[in-house]
């Protein structure tokens, strides 16, 4: 699907690097041809943004379902699928199949299985993933236990310059628990773990990226402990990048008396003091991403006791609301919000997206930050209506979409 | 044969359906102390009834009660199946194993099929924490909690109150509540639903509740719901007026908690020496099944003055008449609970 006609957006105001600005843009053969004061050229479609936001498209780092409808909805234009997919992302073949799966109204850039079958012991053919266009590597939802296999893994994605994607959960540790370690778990008689498993695995993987001098990618730092320890790596000049979904910056462990199986998340909801942590550290940029983790599960996998039912939400929908209600309560500004949705994400994925420039893919979203909706399960986008947010009314609603210049409902 | 109690009606509590309204009985955490005073209330006037020669009441007369058990069960299973008969309801069991209802839907079809059964109460034991919870959500009629997990068994804390109630009038100590005692709970606290009713329970009637464990088999956060926490059992029993022991739940251990069960006994085992610390008359319970010689001696299990354990499980069919009593009034049209 190429771009047929140039398009001018006029009359928006701009969602740029340094802040929001007045404006409009030109996108032709698929990228932005101008940005600013922006006049359309003779034959261009003229689309009046009527004073809504002109951001980039979002870039959903880290999710385990390509699930069109619901992107688009949220106004994702580009996600990494993370290698837990059945069978795993372990093969050039199986890579290079997803790479193209998405194209051409929704682009897909798989991260590649750390492990053959994401079992954490045999190295998979990393470099060959590369080529066939895995843009990062990942340990999936597992944690790789033997620190020597973790140090050769971070080596060799050091020398490929590829980021690692660790999941930071201390594996013995956690066991079979279902939620973190406190008062919530245990007046539920739910398996629990301390929240320090996720501290111990961060504590070490960063130890061993500094030594490796590799990049390493926390999809999801939910504690203050295991925040402090990113911050202080990052201080200290490791390549280390930490990411959250809006489950765990608005939702705390309360939020799963009832035994309501769509908080099953993994990890398990925390305590309030680290979902305060998880606000402190996106407000102070320790937190570089946010991602939807979209994973949409069915009732097979959902409507069974909490501790049976299998984790994950669907978040693609209410990524970039979640995301907004962090700006209208003065938790970051509108600039820093598209960067925690696209801008870092993309440059995670060392693609030219995630930002209006001149050059840049055309993947451009028009968005009401105002607009006021209902988070429903039972009308979802998605293809299971898993949300933590069931019922919850949110602001901040995509108007129009672009993906390379081509316009997709949304 | 003395006719039926009366069974609703005194000016303690409020008229009606308004003394209890709850359609279902899932967990302590979900009552009010009045409500739960309300509950002992009813089944104290069972007791009497169940000593008689002849113990059948019609009150339940043609209503159904399924006792669907996921998980195995002996004693709760037997209790509820009495306590369902001698009320005069047809009575069914329905043993599930496990294995399959752990997979896909089958907790929710099994939920669905005994609703399509027009059962008039349902009794649910399940492995796993909130399971009561999520079948009580999809089927139309009153559902007993008779263990779910680790979360909650509320007719066992029901039934202990009713028995140390009971014990303490038999010594001339009659009262309501508890209030001014203090209650030691030892044992595998971690996985044990007894131990969660039975703290929530006790406090809720003014006990003092000390739990006792290893660290290993402690729950986090306990604290936080009013309970002292103890790792030296010796410690704990000083002055306690109460010893509850609870078994260890190995079948809900993954991995080794404590080093063997002789090292338990040492530390935690309930000998006649130890119950010497606490109280001169402090009253021994156990929720069973007794692992005689690990938590608890025989000598002490079998102490006639101390130990109320038979006691309990006396009161377990009054506690259960009488929940399945109050719960299905709304159905039987009873006045006042209509819904």
């Amino acid at each position: 699907m190429k771009q047929a006609r140039a398009i001018t957006i006029t009359g928006g105001r701009l969602v740029l690097p340094d802040g929001l600005r007045d404006g409009g843009l030109r996108i032709a053969d698929g990228l932005i041809t101008a940005v600013g004061d922006v006049s359309p050229e003779d034959g261009d479609v003229v689309i009046g943004a009527r004073g809504a936001l002109i951001a980039p498209g979002l870039v959903d780092y880290g999710v385990f379902a390509i699930d069109k409808p619901a992107f688009h909805f949220g106004g994702i234009t580009r996600a990494a699928l993370m290698p837990d997919q059945s069978p795993p992302l372990d093969l050039p073949s199986r890579v290079s199949y997803v790479a193209k799966s998405g194209k051409p109204d929704f682009w897909v850039h798989p991260i590649a299985a750390a492990t053959r079958g994401l079992e954490g012991a045999e190295l998979a053919e990393l470099a060959l993933m590369r080529e066939a266009g895995a843009r990062g590597i990942a340990t999936g939802r597992g944690w790789i236990a033997d620190s020597g296999v973790m140090l050769r893994l971070l080596r060799y994605a050091a020398m490929l310059d590829r980021p690692l994607v660790s999941h930071a959960e201390d594996a013995g540790l956690v066991g079979a628990a279902v939620a973190t370690a406190g008062e919530i778990a245990t007046r539920l008689g739910l398996p629990s773990a301390p929240a320090e498993a996720e501290a111990l695995a961060i504590g070490r993987d960063v130890m061993l990226a500094g030594l490796a001098g590799a990049r390493v990618h926390f999809r999801q730092v939910t504690t203050r402990a295991g925040l402090d320890l990113v911050r202080v790596a990052k201080q200290n000049g490791v390549a280390v990048t930490a990411g959250v979904t809006p489950a765990h910056i608005h939702l705390s462990d309360l939020a799963s008396v009832g035994f309501r199986s769509f908080m099953r998340l993994s990890p398990p909801l925390r305590v309030e003091d680290d979902r305060q942590a998880v606000l402190e550290a996106i407000a102070d940029g320790t937190i570089d991403v946010i991602a939807s983790g979209h994973d949409p599960r069915g009732p097979e996998d959902k409507r069974l006791p909490f501790a049976d039912a299998a984790p994950g939400m669907a978040g693609a929908e209410t990524l970039l609301p979640m995301t907004l209600a962090l700006v209208r309560d003065g938790v970051i500004d509108m600039a820093r919000a598209f960067d925690l949705v696209a801008g870092a994400p993309a440059r995670l994925l060392d693609v030219d997206a995630g930002q209006l420039r001149e050059g840049w893919q055309g993947d451009v979203v028009l968005v009401d930050p105002e607009r006021p909706w209902i988070v429903d399960s039972g009308q979802m986008a998605a293809s299971a209506g898993n949300t933590p947010f069931d019922g919850q009314p949110v602001q901040g609603r995509a108007l129009r979409l672009f993906k390379g210049g081509v316009e997709i409902a949304c | 044969m003395t006719s039926a109690p009366e069974t609703q009606g005194s000016d303690r509590f409020p008229a009606g359906g308004a003394a209890f309204p709850h359609r279902d009985l899932i967990a302590i955490s979900q009552l009010e102390r009045h409500e739960i005073l309300y509950l002992l209330h009813e089944a104290q006037q069972w007791i009497g009834w169940n000593r008689q020669a002849s113990k059948h009441s019609e009150l339940l007369s043609g209503l159904t009660i399924i006792n669907a058990f996921f998980e195995n069960s002996t004693r709760t299973l037997l209790s509820f199946e009495i306590a369902g008969k001698r009320l005069g309801a047809d009575v069914v069991n329905m043993h599930a194993a496990q294995s399959s209802v752990k997979k896909g839907e089958t907790l929710i079809d099994t939920a669905i099929t005994l609703n399509a059964m027009r059962a008039d109460a349902i009794v649910i034991r399940h492995a796993s924490s909130g399971a009561t919870q999520l079948i009580a959500d999809k089927v139309d009629c009153p559902v007993l909690n008779a263990g779910d997990g680790s979360h909650e068994h509320p007719t066992q804390a029901l039934l202990d109150a009713l028995a140390l109630r009971e014990a303490l009038a038999a010594r001339g100590e009659a009262a309501e509540d508890f209030t001014g005692m203090t209650v030691v709970i030892c044992g595998d606290i971690l996985h044990s639903r007894v131990a969660r009713s039975n703290l929530l329970c006790l406090q809720a009637l003014g006990a003092i509740v000390r739990l006792c464990a290893p660290p290993a088999l402690m729950p986090a956060g306990v604290e936080a719901m009013g309970a002292q926490v103890f790792h030296d059992f010796d410690a704990a029993l000083d002055g306690a007026d109460v010893v509850m022991m609870l078994r260890l739940q190995s079948e809900r251990m993954s991995g080794q908690f404590i080093p063997s069960a002789r090292e338990y006994h040492h530390l935690y085992g309930l000998t006649t020496k130890r119950l010497g610390l606490a109280r001169a008359d402090a009253l021994v319970m156990h929720p069973g099944p007794m692992n005689r010689g690990v938590e608890i001696d025989s000598e002490v299990a079998d102490m006639l003055d101390r130990s109320i354990i038979t006691r309990q499980v006396e009161m377990g069919v009054a506690v259960r008449m009488a929940s399945l009593d109050i719960l299905t009034r709304p159905a039987r049209g009873v006045e006042g609970w209509s819904r």
